[in-house]
């Protein structure tokens, strides 16, 4: 199954190669991994998820903990969560097809960046099954090009124990849209 | 320089904390401070400047003949004194020698720090001249490693190199820095380089819950036995462990790296487990009830086949590294810590419990392995490794006796027939299996404990990857004694060859010098023996003599160890000794 792992490490030259590294060594296949700054300059954050089974998944933890860098590690599988994928998607849209790609990227709630005469190029943020949705309706018109950042992640509630974050706890379910729509 | 010293300089200076010195001073004085007396090491260009500093520092400097010496030497220094080792190096070709050694560290949890120089940092990633990027190379085989490219860095990374490397599960941690980081200058302040490792927690502790899950298996079992591991010997806990068997009565069975850690004369030990196990070990292991686990991590060499090791045992694992849990053998109860607090915690709760049944039993299993022990066959005329390795244990014994051995067959018949009573007597390359490890590493024994007596156990074959370093014994004037068990074969491999490949002696089959002839031309003392007769008083010529002695054990050729435990096979299904007397008896 597919466990998601919040990583907080040492902001230092190298970390992501011991983390990489890490799962090339033990022969762990990364699904996706994303890492990016956090509220402390100190402190970067990642996002990995791997295909993984209840014992590789606590080997996986357990690894990363011994890493030196590494200050925190939380398997967010099965906890309450947000879960983003961001993809642009240039899709190729000629005059009559244009306006059936703009429907369709309104139902989604994707937000056109980019308009050239034969193409358009949708920015979508979402669950990565509503990424796949549009992305399945938007194949007929011929996708050109496509890039997706890989997951972020973030526990619903509470904040988690490395994260001074700011504000107060935000307890209302943010609205998914599936494709499902 | 001690602290008076400095407090003189500062004093002198404007800072009275600090004081200005350059990169290559600071990573001297930064080893004295961590209590280093000795270093292995061989100079070369991008660690000039610190080589040129190392003129005010009361280190030692140990000349090697090649970088994996280096570090095998700084593993030896480790494993015999439990301190760090200490390993220097240049950049390219000096860093990359390292690799190997530093594997074998990493493998047995050996705490090594190797130093290396690398070219200036504005020329990093450049291709420089003997610019190798050392800190990628050794990623997966060091504990954590460091590049340094600033003076100011020097302090505080030497400082968390040896945290890192001695504390939690020990293991190999590597410094490469540049050498504008040792030419130029900067304050030095000791105080405040102090480690800052936010992410590091090598100190776990059991739930109380654990504990009692552990406690009530123990109370429960009917066939419990301990597994020793070298984990034992780093925590220190020999007299815990000592007193937990007794106390309860469980008998011990050990791994290669775990003996010593419980006396081989104890009535409680078993002896040696694993794929050249003695056979009533391994049965007992397989009809155990509860199997303990005292750091140790279930090598396959130990187990087996893991689908049908110990089936019918709990396992209780105490273990200070929690990525070892339920990685091979999934265990019943994890005690992740420090093996040796762990027992002070159990040792007040464990009850006494008569277990005469079962060790009757185990005394049952033995049947006949007295019978097929080879020290028990009729004198053939022939020289056998076993023999040579038996007597010396005889003659050695009362002693302070260190034996290194190298890797192979004459490393399974020096387990099984040089009984080890202390800790840190025996110094192997286990997780690794490195061929070569002997010679250098008994240097670095014979360094950090120069009182006690070393022999190298070695194949004809590990011998001559690092025969080198017999002129850095000469040089260093140690008295170490050489055994050079020849066969005039790769002998373990041949074995395998014999068992596995039809007799195929594919390049196993070894040509090789005299050498006595070879040791005395470098200046030891050599000799060679062919008969058992001569064992004895070679060994007593060689403790006799004020200097290294090398002798040449001509060994029976196609000798083989047993019993073994073929790859992936059951760890009860043995190839046993055929025995005249039991040949006809039906075997397991």
């Amino acid at each position: 199954m597919l466990n998601t792992y919040v990583v907080y490490v040492e902001n230092k030259p190298g970390v992501l190669t011991r983390v990489a590294s890490l799962f090339r060594r033990r022969a762990f296949n990364i699904d996706s991994l994303t890492v990016g700054r956090t509220e402390k300059p100190e402190v970067s954050r990642m996002t990995i998820t791997v295909d993984a089974d209840y014992d590789q998944a606590r080997r996986i933890e357990a690894n990363l903990y011994k890493l030196v860098n590494v200050l925190l590690v939380e398997n967010i599988t099965d906890q309450p969560s947000i879960v983003r994928d961001l993809a642009m998607i240039k899709v190729a849209a000629t005059h009559e097809a244009r306006s059936h790609v703009l429907e369709l990227a309104s139902v989604f709630r994707a937000r056109v960046v980019d308009v050239a005469p034969e193409s358009l190029t949708i920015e979508i943020t979402g669950a990565e099954d509503k990424i796949d949705g549009l992305l399945e309706v938007l194949r007929p018109y011929g996708v050109l090009e496509m890039v997706r950042t890989g997951i972020v992640a973030m526990r619903r509630g509470k904040s988690s124990p490395a994260g001074s974050t700011t504000g107060p706890d935000e307890g209302v379910a943010e609205e998914d849209v599936s494709h499902s729509v | 320089m001690n602290d008076k010293n400095i407090a003189e300089k500062s004093a002198t200076s404007k800072s009275m904390a600090a004081k200005s010195m350059s990169g290559a001073s600071i990573l001297w004085e930064c080893l004295e401070r961590e209590g280093v007396t000795s270093v292995f090491g061989y100079p070369g260009g991008a660690i000039l400047p610190a080589y040129d500093a190392l003129r005010g520092s009361k280190i030692h400097h140990i000349l090697v003949r090649h970088e994996q010496g280096a570090t095998h030497m700084a593993d030896g220094y480790a494993r015999a004194s439990g301190q760090v080792g200490v390993a220097v190096a240049t950049s390219g070709p000096g860093a990359t020698n390292m690799v190997t050694g530093i594997a074998t560290a990493m493998l047995d949890s050996s705490p090594i720090v190797c130093i290396t120089g690398q070219v200036g940092s504005k020329l990093i990633g450049s291709d420089a001249f003997q610019e190798t990027d050392i800190t990628g190379v050794t990623l997966p085989i060091t504990k954590h490693n460091y590049l340094v490219t600033h003076a100011s860095e020097v302090a505080r990374t030497i400082r968390e190199a040896f945290y890192v490397a001695r504390s939690g599960r020990p293991g190999p941690v590597l410094v490469d820095i540049t050498k504008d980081a040792q030419q130029t200058t900067c304050e030095f302040d000791w105080e405040a380089a102090k480690p800052q490792l936010p992410g590091y927690r090598p100190d776990l502790s059991p739930e109380p819950k654990e504990y009692e899950q552990a406690l009530e298996l123990i109370h429960h079992s009917k066939r419990p036995v301990i597994l020793a591991g070298h984990g034992i010997i780093i925590s220190g806990a020999m007299n815990e462990v000592r007193e937990f068997a007794e106390r309860t009565g469980i008998p011990v069975a050990l791994t290669l790296l775990g003996l010593g850690a419980f006396p081989a004369s104890h009535p409680l030990n078993l002896g040696m487990m694993g794929m050249h196990g003695e056979a009533w070990v391994n049965h007992t292991i397989q009809e155990a009830d509860l199997l303990l686990a005292f750091g140790m991590r279930f090598d396959d060499r130990v187990t087996g086949n893991l689908k049908t090791y110990a089936s019918n045992a709990k396992k209780i694992h105490i273990e200070i590294d929690p990525a070892e849990i339920n990685k091979n053998v999934k265990v019943d109860v994890p005690l992740v810590g420090d093996l040796r607090e762990v027992l002070h915690e159990l040792l007040p709760k464990v009850e006494s419990i008569d277990r005469s049944e079962w060790l009757d039993s185990i005394d049952k299993l033995k049947g006949d392995a007295a019978v097929r022990d080879i020290q028990n066959l009729p004198d053939s005329g022939h020289l056998y490794a076993a023999h040579v390795i038996n007597d010396l244990w005889r003659q050695t014994r009362d002693g302070d006796t260190v034996v290194v051995t190298d890797v192979g067959q004459h490393q399974m018949w020096e387990a099984q027939y040089y009984k080890h009573e202390k800790a840190r007597s025996l110094i192997t390359s286990g997780g690794l299996g490195t061929m070569g490890f002997a010679l250098p590493a008994a240097i670095g024994v014979k360094v950090a404990r120069p009182e006690a007596e070393v022999w190298v156990v070695v194949g004809d074959g590990g011998f001559q990857m690092t025969l080198c370093e017999l002129a850095t014994i000469v040089q260093e004037k140690l008295k170490i004694h050489i055994a050079i068990i020849n066969n005039g074969f790769l002998g373990m491999v041949r074995q395998w060859q014999e068992f596995f490949y039809e007799r195929n002696y594919a390049a196993t089959p070894l040509l090789n010098p005299d050498f006595a002839k070879l040791g005395e031309a470098y200046g030891i003392r050599s000799m060679t023996v062919t008969e058992r007769s001569q064992v004895v008083p070679a060994v007593q010529a060689a403790r006799q003599h004020d200097g290294p002695v090398l002798i040449n054990f001509r060994v029976e050729q196609e000798d083989t160890v047993y019993p073994m435990v073929a790859a992936g096979a059951s760890l009860h299904e043995m190839i046993r000794r055929p025995s005249t007397i039991v040949e006809t008896a039906a075997d397991e």
